[in-house]
């Protein structure tokens, strides 16, 4: 195993268990400063770059948006939505009942018998062109809601979070029209009424995966929102209006686990598409069983990231960077397992140790932040309870230091080493900046510990040799396998899981299957 | 003219500012021009010829040479290879925007269409199906590797795939008797699979080409992607065939009188040829959707390359 080695450029940082759940909140007084001129020091200190505000009008109240309207929830209930980097109320949100999901039902199955199964495909794909180009458009204020609502840098919401939302609706737009292509020899059908639940991590991104190839189907939407980000969703409606998409045709229903799963096992939806917790699909999954819908799940992750001996170092320190501090480590396919092999251990652990100094944590709407807030308290308690399991079961922590904000849901990125596989930081997601690394010797070796995990969602090789990445990658269990990058995503390709990450894909043509009846 | 309107008297207008009435003012025609390379040369050869027009008035429409085809195959050629290099998201975009501004001008189009004989309600239909066509192949280059290429599960230990490539520059024959919907059928197929465009318009109603090329000119299609020249089609398909920079012809407008010689100018370069069935109009064609639209239209000019990669530690 490597030893542990002081990179140039950044203190060590080892803390006890408590000391590391404590750490986040208000940390600095333990943070010993950083010794060289590559952290922090005054001549790499970068100026406030802040993204204005001014964009974006953030109503005091927001409604359910039920058959083109908005509408007050039934129970006249409401949730708040909060800033996760300044723990500020941005908004009230409906909590919508059953009562509304079955409004909503009811909107999209009048939508989808009147209007939208009658259009020509060709209609259909007009007006998810339409979405796309707004959705483009706006794309500034989408990215700075995104951002107060989540608490990711805006980098990664205006780069990627947003431009990839439009490229989906836009990709599915062209497909509308073209169903006979993707499901040669039978005719495309739509379901009829879809029902979708989406995460907080990528909450624009979520609903433009499963709204885009359901409309582009020929069905219409019921979605529901996570409870802590239902900002954008809301935003969408408005790009549906500005499109005017006929009433019913996507229906957004706030609310708490129990509305989504209201909107689920309604019979009158047809098909349920989830992303979210292994734990929630598997619930999903049982409550709609016997009712004969289909089902796409999107779950958890808990992806390696093998490094070989003669891969390019640099390049692959900034993917295992990428890979697990993208979004906070706040990504299903995170790279949240490091399996370097042992020849190399010690010196790329002392380059990434280097490199993990020079994120810059804090405002997610200052454009050079690295890692922003993390989603919400619970999430915070969710991931400083694993990260001190991981001290307590026996593996060494390292935090680079810096500073983190006073106020506002930060958590300092993580690395442990002398990760053991039965660890549960090894083993269990922890949706947060936390890396834990594991060793092996032989191409084999990383096989096996690879896929030695309930989940296979997602899985990185790095190597300047083609043939191993293509003999790896076949024998790994992920449905995405990224060799020499990491957290690529375009609607062209499919994404999606092996074994308990789920089942269906989304992207590309097979994201369509999922969307058109088998019959 | 020439005496002060009262409403001119009361504003104090002088003469040189006074609105004429609609039915004296003299209307400013549009010189019909070639397109090439993002510009609108007239023909080198100072030739054009006069079109009458079905609402009154005529035309002079640019009487295309041979010199100006040699010029639009060397502009053709540079542009090939930046816009084969664009994504093909981006490349879809472009095209989408076309149709964006082909929306735009569809009374012109209309206008044009009826000039040339058509009636009102099949002008309308011509310009919204020719745009929607537009719309329909905007969609295709982002698909087409998924459609048509693929990985295929050889006997060996190796990775093997197939993905289509644009075939480069493409000569296109318009179709005669549907000057639009029938041009963007054909040029709508070319630009979707990555190639580049030298059109030659439909020869009895030229003026929707010379439309679309003011309207490409604005759009985000590069100079040189879309080329388009009005000309005798006869005098000019001798050397258009046999011209050994082009890599495949549209021959979906050739009449069926001079197929065969344009074929056999093709086939002493090896270019590849796209042309309707034998005894199939192409207006009838371009007209109906689910012929009109169909993968055909890309595959033609497409070239398919299948890479091999080994599979080992």
């Amino acid at each position: 195993m490597p030893s542990e080695q002081t990179p140039k450029g950044a203190a060590p940082r080892r803390t006890s268990a408590r000391a590391a759940i404590e750490a986040s909140p208000a940390p600095n007084a333990t943070v010993a400063p950083a010794s060289s001129g590559l952290a922090g020091s005054s001549p790499w200190a970068y100026a406030p770059a802040p993204e204005s505000r001014e964009i974006v009008t953030i109503r005091q109240r927001y409604g359910l948006f039920i058959d083109g309207k908005e509408r007050a929830p039934s129970g006249g209930e409401v949730t708040i939505t909060y800033n996760p980097a300044t723990e500020e109320p941005l908004a009230e949100i409906a909590k919508g009942t059953p009562a509304d999901a079955d409004r909503a039902i009811e909107a999209a199955d009048r939508a989808y018998r009147k209007v939208w199964s009658k259009l020509h495909p060709r209609e259909r794909a007009k007006y998810l062109y339409r979405i796309s180009r707004i959705l483009q458009e706006r794309s500034r204020e989408f990215a700075v809601t995104e951002t107060m609502d989540a608490g990711k840098p805006i980098r990664e919401s205006r780069d990627v979070d947003v431009p990839l939302a439009a490229a989906h609706f836009w990709y599915y737009a062209g497909w509308a029209d073209k169903l006979e292509y993707a499901v040669p020899g039978r005719r495309p059908e739509a379901h009829g009424v879809v029902g979708q639940v989406i995460p907080w991590n990528f909450p624009l991104l979520m609903l433009a995966w499963k709204i885009a190839p359901a409309l582009a189907a020929g069905n219409t939407v019921v979605l529901k929102p996570a409870s802590t980000t239902p900002l954008t969703a809301l935003l969408f409606a408005d790009v549906c209006r500005q499109a005017e998409l006929p009433d019913g045709v996507v229906n957004i229903v706030t609310g708490p686990g129990s509305t989504g799963m209201s909107i689920v096992t309604d019979p009158r939806v047809a098909k349920v598409a989830f992303t979210g917790s292994t734990s929630v699909g598997v619930t999903i999954a049982k409550g709609i069983a016997g009712q004969g819908k289909g089902l796409t799940l999107e779950l958890g992750g808990k992806a390696a990231n093998i490094v070989f001996e003669d891969a390019a170092l640099d390049q692959a320190v900034e993917g295992v960077v990428n890979g697990i501090f993208f979004n906070q480590g706040e990504v299903c396919c995170a790279g949240s397992r490091l399996l370097v092999q042992e020849s190399i251990a010690d010196e790329f652990l002392a380059r990434l140790r280097d490199r993990m100094s020079m994120l810059r944590i804090g405002d997610p709407m200052d454009k050079n932040t690295d890692i922003g807030a993390i989603n919400s308290k619970a999430q915070m308690e969710t991931i400083g309870e694993l990260v001190a399991s991981g001290v307590a079961e026996g593996a060494e922590i390292w935090q680079p230091a810096c500073d983190l904000p006073t106020r506002g849901w930060f958590f300092r990125p993580t690395l442990f080493i002398n990760v053991a596989q039965s660890h549960r930081i090894a083993r269990e997601e922890i949706f947060g900046p936390v890396l834990a690394t594991i060793t092996f010797r032989t191409v084999a070796e990383a096989i096996e510990k690879a896929n030695n995990t309930a989940y296979g969602l997602s899985a990185g090789i790095w190597t300047e040799k083609g043939s191993r990445i293509l003999q790896v990658a076949s024998a790994l269990k992920a449905g995405v396998v990224w060799a020499n990058t990491f957290n690529r995503f375009d609607p062209t390709a499919p994404f999606g899981g092996y074994k308990e990450s789920g089942y269906g894909r989304e992207g590309g043509m097979q994201g369509l299957h999922a969307y058109l009846r088998s019959s | 003219m020439g005496k002060k309107s009262k409403r001119a008297e009361k504003l104090n207008l002088p003469l040189a500012l006074e609105p004429t009435e609609a039915s004296e003012r003299l209307e400013v025609r549009r010189t019909a021009k070639l397109y090439i390379g993002g510009a609108f040369p007239r023909s080198e050869s100072g030739r054009s010829r006069e079109v009458k027009l079905a609402k009154g008035g005529v035309a002079n429409i640019a009487g295309g040479s041979r010199k100006d085809l040699r010029e639009a195959v060397r502009v053709a050629r540079i542009a090939a290879e930046p816009w084969a290099a664009r994504t093909a998201m981006v490349r879809g975009q472009i095209l989408y925007r076309v149709a964006e501004l082909m929306e735009g001008r569809a009374a012109q189009f209309r206008d044009d269409l009826i000039n040339h004989g058509s009636s009102k309600s099949d002008a309308a239909t011509e310009v919204s199906a020719a745009i929607d066509r537009m719309v329909w192949y905007a969609g295709w280059p982002d698909k087409l590797s998924a459609v048509l290429g693929g990985t295929n599960p050889v006997a060996s230990s190796h990775f093997v795939f197939t993905l289509p490539e644009p075939t480069g520059v493409i000569a296109c024959m318009a179709p005669e008797s549907s000057p639009l919907l029938g041009l963007v059928s054909r040029l709508g197929g070319i630009l979707a699979g990555g190639n580049v465009a030298i059109v030659l318009a439909s020869e009895s109603a030229p003026l929707p080409a010379v439309t679309l090329a003011e309207t490409l000119a604005v759009s985000d299609v590069p100079a040189g992607v879309v080329n388009i020249i009005t000309a005798r089609r006869a005098e000019l398909l001798p050397h258009l065939v046999r011209h050994a920079d082009i890599d495949g012809y549209d021959l979906w407008g050739c009449p069926d009188e001079l197929l065969a010689e344009a074929e056999q100018g093709a086939a002493e370069h090896v270019a590849r040829v796209a042309r309707r069935p034998y005894g199939v109009k192409d207006r009838a064609d371009a007209f109906d959707g689910e012929r009109g639209e169909r993968i055909d239209g890309i595959t033609a000019f497409l070239e398919m390359k299948t890479v091999w990669h080994p599979i080992g530690s």
